[in-house]
């Protein structure tokens, strides 16, 4: 090999997932999103039952789980960041946690405006 | 040639790492910063249908005035959208491993796919915007129907977006232009199509799961 030949992308690429992998998460995410809806039909939907009542007060928390998994999923398997240079994932990841504590803090923040309007 | 002009073609950084791919990356996380505004605007001001007027986003409601109002969320819709976007992600990462091992027949028939789920995505999302609009709530209805226009509008332009992308590398691999060299073009537009998807993985259960 000429030591001066530009080197391919590839050469820069650690390895990548395989195709067999790369399916296999997206019937993961298929089967999450899945769970999602049905959760949501049992608890609030059409199908509403007195068992799916009783999975109210884990309904978001339940939720925002699956949610997450799907997230970590793409991320780590489809944006290749578990193969990637650490600091592709520090430059994601950051941001994402500020993101994150934003939308918590005012999810915990509208629950508990709710419950003392409520409350009176 | 010298290591610096070596360096200046390949995009490299002191690093080591392609520039190229180091800001996509930067790009993603201001993006994701925007997009937590806009999902915690939306957590802020998604009661403002408690209050009217306009209907509930998923129950039937009958105003104080006697005005009554269906349920204007369509659930199995948009669960189709975001399963296609989901699958969209997976012929992505496809359409790339083709582009790496030289495929140009399967790169386009990856990336045609993903181009189509994303397609019906966003012909899914002008649907649900003129159905929306017929049954009363619009930007001006209530700070509900602000929030939420204005956060699965941006996310819809985003998308939008990223299919011209994906349209301009499919023609550009048609003509034979991204051969396994060139497949970073082809991995950053992913990266962005992948952070449109979590964007959504997120959105969907915010707006249209969560009561």
């Amino acid at each position: 090999m000429d030591a001066h030949a530009p080197p391919t992308a590839a050469a820069h690429e650690p390895d990548h997932p395989s195709t067999g992998m790369y399916v296999k998460i997206g019937v993961v995410l298929f089967v999450l999103t899945a769970l999602e809806v049905g959760l949501y039909e049992f608890t609030y939907g059409g199908h509403a039952s007195s068992g799916g009542a009783a999975l109210q007060p884990f309904f978001v928390p339940l939720l925002l789980l699956l949610s997450a998994a799907k997230f970590a999923l793409v991320a780590m398997f489809y944006m290749h960041l578990k193969q990637d240079h650490r600091l592709f994932t520090g430059v994601f990841v950051f941001p994402l946690i500020i993101a994150t504590v934003i939308i918590l803090a005012l999810i915990v923040l509208e629950a508990y405006h709710f419950a003392f309007a409520r409350s009176g | 040639m010298s290591d610096h002009a070596h360096a200046i073609e390949h995009h490299e950084t002191s690093t080591g790492l392609d520039s190229r791919k180091l800001a996509i990356w930067t790009f993603i996380g201001s993006e994701c910063l925007f997009f937590a505004t806009l999902i915690s605007n939306y957590l802020v001001h998604k009661e403002t249908w408690l209050t009217g007027p306009g209907p509930f986003p998923h129950q039937e409601w009958v105003s104080p005035a006697g005005q009554h109002f269906e349920p204007i969320i369509e659930i199995p819709l948009v669960t189709l959208g975001t399963a296609l976007l989901l699958f969209s992600s997976l012929f992505v990462v496809l359409a790339l491993a083709n582009a790496q091992r030289g495929s140009r027949k399967g790169l386009l028939l990856w990336l045609g796919l993903t181009i189509m789920c994303g397609l019906f995505f966003v012909g899914m999302q002008v649907y649900e915007f003129t159905h929306f609009v017929h049954k009363g709530l619009t930007l001006k209805t209530n700070l509900y129907g602000a929030s939420f226009f204005v956060l699965t509008g941006f996310h819809g332009t985003h998308v939008t977006l990223g299919v011209i992308w994906l349209i301009t590398l499919w023609i550009e691999g048609f003509r034979g232009r991204i051969p396994p060299a060139k497949s970073l073009n082809l991995e950053i537009a992913a990266l962005y199509w992948h952070f449109v998807d979590v964007v959504w993985i997120v959105i969907f259960p915010v707006v249209y799961l969560i009561t």
